[in-house]
């Protein structure tokens, strides 16, 4: 399978590549158009700040490419917050493949909201044989709000959507190459769409 | 909701663990690759390796080694010892580490936490901060717990938040090696006053000490060592113990 990382300026993309390779995989960790849409499936992950990261994906086109995009998509924590509306991070306008809005969390708690939390509502094909309330890890100091589309919520502070689809589009706020065996199922979901 | 962390912390030297190892299921004792599996199948939330290799060369040793966890362990691991500049960090994240701490650097250049935090993010920086208490203020020491400072630990935790530190490694060097329990003062006050995470370390010997420093201590994660390698409390058990008595954990 060809499965392609979008590399772009934001952190963490070399854990996923490597969580695929534990997987037995050998991904390609590209921003070339061709390799991308070529490729089975697509990983769009990263850590890191909003309006420098789509700053830098208008300026390659790779805005526009992961919008035409007919493969399956997944977004990872900044990757799912770009793939929303708008974010209140520097106050930037997204991709919006999912209509929501990304704030920050609100006073009551520490943030970043960072270690392990469960996910509950599970639906769809990406948390196949998924318990509910399962532990994934998080590292994240803003949040998608909930909408229709949402496939998995997460509860600090408040109520928010930690997974989201829509068509080929699939987005996680957590982390599932770090999740431990529950993540590397939630991968292996992913890659057999 | 969030779960309080439970983190084995594992010192390198030359590629191998340093502090005796009594396990059973291990082929290798000395392979931190090896033992930082194991401590995953126990249920482990993180991870540390703490490179105490005094010399540069054998640091790409280091490098090496954290491509190999990178590659068997599938939590998020820290990694530290002997970070001083951009591209030792940038060389630790590329290899698969998930944040690094930095400690004597950082005090000796505090401009460095700004430089870290903007380039690779704030999630992956940990600053370690090694305290001693002294005439009712715990003060700063570096190299190792070598040499003190007149820095106030919480003032330097401050700092380095505002800096952009993400996460505070809150060692108290009275503490380390005791057994007999968290800083639970320090820990607090650090924890109450900063709004990101605190691991608190040096202590642990009990189970009673790790609710103790999750309730009056206020911490985020608890840090422990020798207990762990010793299977003198096992990570399952710990954690059993935890969620009887209303702390919540990952089981």
């Amino acid at each position: 399978m060809k499965v392609a990382v979008i590399k772009y300026n934001a952190g963490n993309i070399q854990s996923v590549r490597i969580a695929l390779e534990r997987l037995s995989l050998t991904p390609k960790v590209t921003d070339d158009p061709d390799i991308i849409t070529r490729s089975d499936k697509v990983i769009f992950p990263g850590v890191g700040e909003a309006s420098s990261a789509m700053e830098y994906l208008k300026e390659r086109d790779l805005d526009q490419l992961l919008l035409n995009l007919k493969i399956p998509v997944l977004g990872i924590c900044l990757g799912l917050q770009l793939m929303c509306h708008h974010s209140e991070e520097n106050d930037t306008d997204c991709l919006g493949i999912f209509d929501t809005t990304v704030r920050r969390f609100p006073p009551g708690d520490k943030v970043p909201h960072m270690g392990w939390n469960t996910v509950c509502n599970l639906k769809g094909s990406l948390f196949k044989d998924i318990p509910e309330k399962s532990f994934v890890y998080f590292v994240h100091s803003y949040f998608a709000e909930t909408i229709p589309t949402t496939i998995a919520g997460t509860n600090y502070i408040l109520d928010f959507a930690s997974a989201l689809e829509k068509d080929n589009y699939f987005a996680v706020q957590f982390h599932p190459e770090k999740s431990g065996p529950i993540g590397e199922k939630i991968l292996k979901n992913f890659l057999e769409l | 909701m969030l779960t309080k962390r439970i983190i084995p912390c594992l010192d390198i030297r030359d590629g191998q663990t340093v502090k005796g190892i009594n396990f059973v299921n291990i082929r290798d004792a000395g392979d931190p690759v090896e033992l930082g599996k194991s401590y995953v199948e126990q249920g482990a939330d993180e991870l540390i390796f703490l490179d105490i290799t005094a010399t540069v060369e054998n640091r790409q040793t280091f490098s090496l080694l954290v491509e190999k966890i990178a590659l068997n362990v599938n939590i998020p691991f820290t990694v530290g010892g002997g970070i001083r500049s951009e591209d030792d960090v940038s060389r630790l994240l590329d290899a698969g580490a998930d944040k690094i701490t930095i400690n004597s650097a950082a005090v000796a250049n505090p401009g460095l936490i700004d430089i870290l935090a903007n380039r690779f993010g704030s999630q992956c920086v940990v600053l370690a901060i090694d305290a001693n208490n002294e005439e009712e203020d715990w003060i700063v020491y570096v190299h190792g717990g070598r040499t003190p400072t007149e820095i106030k630990a919480l003032e330097w935790a401050s700092e380095a938040v505002q800096r952009g530190a993400g996460e505070i490694l809150l060692t108290s060097m009275n503490h380390d090696g005791t057994k007999n329990g968290y800083a639970l003062d320090i820990t607090r006050q650090v924890s109450e006053t900063l709004p990101v995470p605190v691991i608190a370390s040096g202590g642990a010997g009990t189970h009673q000490h790790f609710i103790d420093v999750f309730t009056e201590g206020k911490a985020d994660a608890a840090l422990a060592a020798s207990i762990f390698h010793f299977s003198e409390i096992p990570i399952p058990e710990l954690k059993q113990f935890l969620h009887k008595n209303d702390i919540a954990v990952r089981l």
